[in-house]
């Protein structure tokens, strides 16, 4: 594999090809458990390692998974993944999570890994899938950042709770905005960043199904 | 009785999986241009909702727990850890079985469902469902209420953002906001009115 290769593979789906925005995946646990800066950070790090990792395994058996049951294959070879990230997490960081709750689990569901699984690394060599796995996983890790940023920073003043804004409560002049750890603001922000980037990358905006035109009054009448 | 029916509330409207979990948000969002088409694939996820979550409940209950082997003479294994494999396993095989049965006895459901029930193995409202009824240490009773809840919840919020999109097409959104963005947005608002439910007793 060439360096032009490698470098398209992990830098395409950042921004130009991005599983959140443009293909619309995962975004489950990209709304759900970005209240907080923490818990979202090692979301990403649990779902990087689960992509990488299982799009490499599942590129490495490619050639004896039977066609018709590669799904299921595909589904346990995630799920085992998940449960060796699972078990870690709550080895190592007990209480964040118990804050991710059944989302560490609802990774196996995620659509990234299965979608890349499904659709690079049964057809690609290893090291190239691991990449794929890695750089879908960062894809998906910038967004998760940005909206747990926006949410953690605006809504409760604190930054991996450390306090950034000072509150007016305890004397500061910041009023925190509830309204942002709330779950209705996810599908706002997110909502926001889709325009934010189909406005700079022109050519990702969908075209409506209908087109209004004006029509003059004396058409009609 | 009356927990039940608060359960069932609280699963439908005030913890609705959709809108305030986020959970199945992919199919959510893609399936649901046409009215039509929601209500199949709310129905389906329904169904599948109905027979997963009680059925996880059981093997959760009776195999993996801590001590649950006891009735096998093995009080000291726990196999909870074994959790995710088995439910998403069970969860791809009734649905393959369902499929199966719908299209010998009812190949009329079969043809409205046909194209969805694969697609609901990767759903993570279904899986969401389980991992929730363990998280919260239901009782059997509960979990067929939770799963009868949390099934009929989101299929309304499906069905119902459906209809307001069919209606969306004529409007005129910015370029950038055309499709998925408003989308989001008016997922948003109806997130906004469900908290409304929030608090709600009987």
């Amino acid at each position: 594999m060439s360096d032009v290769d490698v470098r398209k593979v992990v830098i395409d789906p950042l921004v130009d090809n991005n599983p959140v925005t443009l293909q619309v995946l995962g975004i489950c646990s990209a709304l759900a458990v970005t209240t907080s800066l923490l818990p979202a950070l090692l979301m990403c790090v649990a779902l990087t390692s689960v992509a990488a990792l299982s799009t490499a395994a599942i590129s490495s058996i490619r050639n004896y998974i039977p066609n018709n049951i590669r799904i299921i294959v595909q589904m346990t070879v995630i799920a085992s993944f998940v449960i060796v990230v699972d078990q870690l997490l709550r080895a190592y960081a007990f209480e964040t999570s118990k804050q991710l709750s059944v989302f560490v689990g609802l990774i196996i569901t995620n659509c990234i890994v299965l979608g890349r699984a499904e659709a690079f690394a049964m057809k690609n060599g290893v090291g190239l899938s691991f990449l794929d796995g890695l750089g879908n996983g960062l894809g998906y890790s910038a967004i998760l950042i940005i909206v747990a940023t926006i949410r953690e920073l605006f809504g409760a003043g604190t930054l991996l709770g450390y306090r950034i804004l000072p509150l007016v409560s305890d004397g500061g002049w910041y009023e925190a905005n509830g309204l942002l750890l709330l779950p209705p603001s996810a599908f706002f922000i997110i909502g926001l960043l889709i325009w934010a980037i189909r406005s700079w990358k022109r050519a990702q905006a969908e075209q409506p199904d209908y087109r209004i035109h004006a029509v003059h009054r004396t058409e009609v009448l | 009785m009356a927990d039940h029916l608060n359960l069932f509330i609280q699963a439908a409207f005030v913890e609705n999986l959709a809108l305030s979990f986020f959970l199945g948000m992919c199919t959510f969002l893609a399936i649901s241009k046409r009215v039509e088409t929601a209500l199949g694939l709310g129905l389906a996820v329904l169904v599948v909702q109905i027979i997963t979550v009680p059925v996880n409940h059981l093997i959760y209950a009776l195999l993996l727990r801590e001590g649950a082997l006891a009735w096998a003479g093995l009080p000291d294994i726990d196999l909870s850890f074994l959790g995710l494999v088995s439910y998403i396993g069970v969860i791809a095989a009734l649905v393959q079985i369902l499929e199966m049965t719908l299209d010998k006895y009812f190949p009329k459901l079969y043809n409205a469902l046909g194209i969805f029930l694969p697609l609901i193995t990767v759903n993570c409202a279904i899986l969401g469902g389980t991992l929730f009824m363990v998280e919260r240490h239901y009782t059997f009773g509960e979990s067929v209420v939770f799963g009868v809840g949390s099934g009929f919840g989101w299929a309304l919020a499906l069905v119902g953002l459906a209809g307001i999109r069919e209606k969306l097409k004529y409007s005129d959104v910015p370029v950038g906001l055309q499709g998925l963005g408003i989308t989001f947005i008016i997922v948003g608002l109806m997130s906004l009115s469900f908290m409304g439910f929030s608090g709600i007793r009987l």
